[in-house]
């Protein structure tokens, strides 16, 4: 039997700590991660954390729970790199980076060739301050409101208003497009063509936006064929 | 009695949340229930002043957390309404002097006492957010009609929805008609529109609610106050009371717009 604390892995990236976990259950790695806290408090004072917490499924109220105890001893958590979607997701709610700086290089490997049926589902209303990041398309069944930002490197779908930024085909994708029932966004882009905010109107009608054979983003009206 | 904790909140700062808890603890006490409001500002307190009790402080949240004093010692009685009490936040300290679990521990222990407890929670998102919702059984999201206080809202909803407490509802404080009419300020459908949330209430735009507040006497208090009106409704829509929306302008319809916008999810 190993000692608990090996479970977890500690070493500092720049301005920050990375834990790292070795497979375990979420309650065993959380324990050792507390645990060797703990046992150097000093040390770990006024820390910011990063955690990747590989193929762990997590959800909001295990990142609250842990995010609570870190802050108690005096540490901000500030991103969580997951490999599982739904960590992932949740990281994102509520706030946290899902990247440190320098992406991991299996990712890359991983989504190279983004698969027309990579697709993250999101059926909520995404609110201002939320970012959403996902290596291949993303669809959205509510409301992009002002201030939240989706990113994607593939095309976005979003069943609503869009009313914050949208990134489609964000690693240079240029057949990536975004269409919208009511396309008002504060800022559009596909690849690295920018387009300025584009005016609420009166009645919305549902529009594509990608970039046409002159090289420019534009939008136009949804054509039923 | 199990209380009902509700916190007050919004993001902005200046938008009137400590005026609506000052208003609604009182209106509320004012039915009969007793109700403790609870300053969550620490550092930052200013419900005290609101609610005309600075005078009267001997201890503090702070206190009753570092084992200064018991719960009831810091709980200070309202001078007119016996059912009302505050307990005030510490102003010489800062919002890490509390955790979200002593909110939670001392909530539990007020809970078979009262009715309601109301918490103020300061501006912005960081630790005394966390701190004021941790108990919450019902979030309140105050916003003026302004885009700033509206975007910082729309965070707020999306961090309760992400910690899972519920469905917050939506206070939309200062509303000027005349500007809405002259599309000046956005509108009260244009809020609810962006924020997709239950709303439990529009404050018009009333100066004796600055009047109150400098004298330490709520707005809910004075029986012309339209203002005062509306947070009684709110107070009343608190205890589960069915109560029309108020007409803010016979002429513009927007009480139909609204009547339709709070049947939206």
């Amino acid at each position: 039997m190993e000692e608990t604390t090996s479970l977890v892995q500690i070493k500092g990236i720049r301005d920050s700590l990375l834990a790292s976990f070795i497979d375990a259950s979420w309650d065993e790695q959380r324990l050792a991660l507390l645990t060797q806290i703990d046992d150097r408090p000093a040390f770990f004072q006024g820390a910011r954390l990063a955690m990747d917490v590989g193929t762990q499924a997590l959800k909001v109220n295990d990142l609250v729970d842990l995010r609570d105890h870190l802050s108690e001893r005096g540490i901000s958590l500030w991103a969580v790199v997951s490999e599982s979607p739904t960590t992932e997701h949740t990281s994102q709610l509520l706030g946290f980076a899902t990247r440190i700086s320098k992406p991991r290089p299996e990712e890359n490997k991983q989504f190279v060739d983004i698969s027309d049926e990579t697709a993250l589902f999101v059926n909520k209303t995404v609110r201002s301050g939320t970012r959403i990041e996902f290596p291949g398309n993303v669809v959205v069944i509510g409301d992009v409101n002002p201030g939240a930002e989706i990113v994607a490197d593939g095309s976005v779908i979003i069943w609503g208003r869009v009313r914050g930024m949208i990134h489609a085909g964000a690693r240079g994708d240029k057949s990536a497009f975004i269409c919208a029932l009511d396309l008002s966004a504060t800022q559009l882009r596909i690849a690295d063509e920018v387009s300025a905010a584009l005016k609420p109107q009166k009645d919305p009608q549902p529009e594509v936006a990608s970039i046409n054979s002159e090289g420019r983003l534009q939008a136009e009206t949804w054509k039923m064929a | 009695m199990t209380a009902q904790v509700i916190t007050v909140t919004s993001g902005k700062g200046g938008v009137g949340k400590t005026t609506a808890v000052a208003n609604l603890a009182t209106t509320i006490a004012m039915d009969g229930k007793r109700v403790v409001c609870i300053d969550g500002d620490i550092g930052l307190r200013n419900l005290d002043v609101v609610m005309g009790l600075e005078n009267r402080i001997v201890y503090d949240i702070v206190d009753v957390i570092e084992g200064r004093c018991k719960l009831r010692q810091a709980m200070i009685r309202d001078k007119h309404y016996p059912e009302l009490y505050l307990i005030p936040a510490a102003q010489t300290r800062d919002k890490n002097a509390v955790s979200p679990s002593d909110m939670v521990r001392i909530c539990k222990d007020l809970r078979p006492d009262a009715d309601f407890i109301i918490i103020d929670s300061p501006a912005g998102i960081e630790r005394g957010f966390r701190n004021a919702i941790a108990a919450a059984d019902r979030v309140l999201v105050v916003t003026n009609p302004e885009v700033s206080a509206v975007r910082d809202a729309d965070r707020v909803v999306g961090i309760l929805e992400a910690e899972g407490k519920g469905n917050p509802a939506l206070i939309i404080n200062r509303l000027n008609s005349a500007l809405v009419k002259n599309n000046d300020m956005l509108s009260a459908e244009d809020v609810l529109d962006l924020l997709g949330i239950q709303l439990i209430g529009i404050v018009p735009e009333d100066e004796s609610v600055i009047i109150g507040s400098n004298r330490g006497a709520p707005v809910v208090t004075d029986p012309k106050s339209r203002a005062g009106m509306a947070f009684r409704n709110i107070g009343k829509r608190l205890q589960g009371e069915e109560v029309p929306f108020m007409d803010l302008d016979p002429q513009s319809g927007l009480w139909t717009a609204i009547q339709r916008l709070t049947g939206r999810k």
